[in-house]
């Protein structure tokens, strides 16, 4: 391909795939008040659109209306970039996913991934344990204690569960061969890699839940002890830049699992794009089921379950699934 | 095409390098170091060695400091004047003394024949041909298999050594 048809049709991936992530980020808070209110068998959000449609973005302008507060006391220099460096990496760990096959299009090949770097796995979770600096930068910005407990909570339990997310992977890059994405789809071409690695599959949805915050693991921002935690003191658009990170990294996660263990893009007779869309929102669904079903953990018992549970069963996974491919 | 990458990658490099040691506020140096980090990842990257360039990535920035951050946000350590300031002319020598020493060793290293451009058989086109993350780990378990595990058994005396420790508190 020639050089400006290459910056050309990039910069129209990044734009489209940057478009489709700001509106699904949007539409997935509509998503989840309407999937738990339907738990809660009450109606949710009805009064702006119909079914609530508009809400998102009735939500969005009255954010962007509200009075921006910086504390007095705050350190104003990384209050105002701890959100910045929690959005930053929610959104450019999505550029090495491949959603869908290689296309034709006026006679060139495109590769339906941003990005296909060969050390792209590490790549996202490199970018991904850089989330925790704006949470715990924040949290510790505000100058407000249940800010900091809350920021250093959410360290100690990113780290902790990164440990057991990366281990969990060990596994399919055994059956793959591959630290490229694209080529881990690829191996799934016969069997998704739930099928074979369905120990690793589920340690990698939990530690996803953990790296996200989300309920049972939401202690960082637990409501009924340290009131908001580490964006207590947020307001306006830094609060909202938070938000819009909380469910970019759902998506971002969504997306690895869908990659990884579902087979990524494939599926018969739908497009690729179709496949992998619906697998997502698969997998965003069973988040939200699980915030509507489950409580939160105790601080100790998130620390003993991560710790002397989810890392002992990925660290035997990963000894059952090198025995078998060493045999195989 | 790639001094202009690899001079504001050295320059950032360089530059934040000096504020882990000009700023004042323990929070702020620490950030200026994750900035390092980050710029020597963009120089392992320029060397085509994205396995080392993400690794240092995902272990000094995102492990290792966010662990320093913990600490010092913990320990609420206060404000330090600058070196400068201190008044402390050993340990200002002593310094000085180490930088000169590590400047000529710099200066002896790239004018001469320690570093005469790649030897062996490891160029660039054949790291290319192999991939460079598979290169890495078959030298790690077969060449370079002792230092290998020597380096996790002290790793893992640190740990133990650690939980020594606190447990005695």
């Amino acid at each position: 391909m020639p050089e400006p048809a290459f910056f050309v049709v990039m910069l129209a991936k990044i734009a489209v795939v940057f478009g489709l992530m700001l509106l699904s980020v949007a539409y997935l808070t509509w998503l989840e008040r309407k999937v738990i209110s339907d738990f809660q068998v009450r109606l949710g959000p009805m009064r702006v659109g119909p079914h609530g449609l508009l809400q998102p973005i009735a939500d969005g302008i009255k954010l962007m209306f509200k009075e921006d507060i910086i504390p007095e006391a705050a350190d104003r220099a990384i209050y105002v970039l701890a959100p910045t460096l929690a959005l930053i990496p929610a959104f450019i760990s999505f550029a090495v996913i491949p959603f869908g096959d290689r296309v034709r299009l006026f006679g060139q090949s495109i590769d339906m991934v941003i990005s296909d770097v060969n050390v792209g796995l590490l790549y996202l979770f490199g970018v991904a344990s850089l989330g925790v600096y704006g949470i715990v930068l924040g949290g510790w910005a505000s100058n407000n204690k249940y800010a900091l407990l809350g920021g250093l909570r959410s360290a100690a339990q990113m780290i902790s569960y990164e440990l057991s997310m990366g281990l969990s992977v060990v596994g399919v890059l055994m059956l793959s061969e591959s630290l490229s994405l694209v080529r881990i789809v690829g191996a799934q071409s016969k069997a998704w890699f739930i099928l074979l690695q369905p120990i690793g599959f589920l340690i990698f949805l939990i530690c996803a839940i953990a790296e996200t915050n989300r309920a049972p693991f939401d202690l960082p921002e637990a409501e009924t002890e340290l009131v908001a935690g580490f964006h207590v003191e947020y307001s306006s658009m830094k609060f909202a830049m938070y938000f819009m990170a909380e469910y970019a990294n759902m998506i971002t996660v969504a997306a690895l699992a869908t990659t990884l263990f579902l087979g990524g893009w494939r599926g018969p007779f739908l497009p690729p794009v179709v496949w992998f869309l619906a697998k997502l929102y698969l997998v965003i669904f069973l988040f939200i089921w699980i915030r509507a079903t489950l409580p939160r953990f105790r601080y100790d018992q998130l620390m003993r379950f991560g710790w002397k549970v989810l890392l002992p069963l990925a660290l035997a996974n990963i000894v059952i699934t090198a025995a078998f491919v060493a045999l195989r | 095409m790639e001094w202009l990458l690899f001079v504001p990658l050295a320059a950032l490099a360089l530059g934040t390098a000096a504020f882990v040691i000009l700023l004042r506020n323990p929070i702020y140096c620490a950030l200026a170091l994750v900035g390092t980090f980050f710029a020597l990842s963009g120089l392992y990257l320029l060397l085509q060695a994205e396995f080392v360039a993400v690794v240092q990535v995902i272990i000094y920035a995102g492990a290792i400091m966010v662990l320093f951050l913990f600490v010092i946000m913990l320990l609420d350590v206060g404000h330090e004047p600058p070196p400068w300031l201190r008044r402390d002319r050993p340990r200002l020598l002593l310094g000085l003394g180490l930088v000169a020493l590590l400047v000529l060793e710099l200066a002896v290293a790239i004018g001469s024949w320690i570093a005469p451009g790649i030897r062996g058989p490891y160029t660039s086109d054949y790291v290319n041909a192999v991939g460079n993350t598979q290169l890495i780990g078959r030298l790690l378990f077969t060449e370079f298999l002792i230092p290998f595990e020597i380096t996790s058994i002290i790793l893992l005396i640190a740990i133990v050594g650690a939980m020594v420790l606190a447990r005695r508190q």
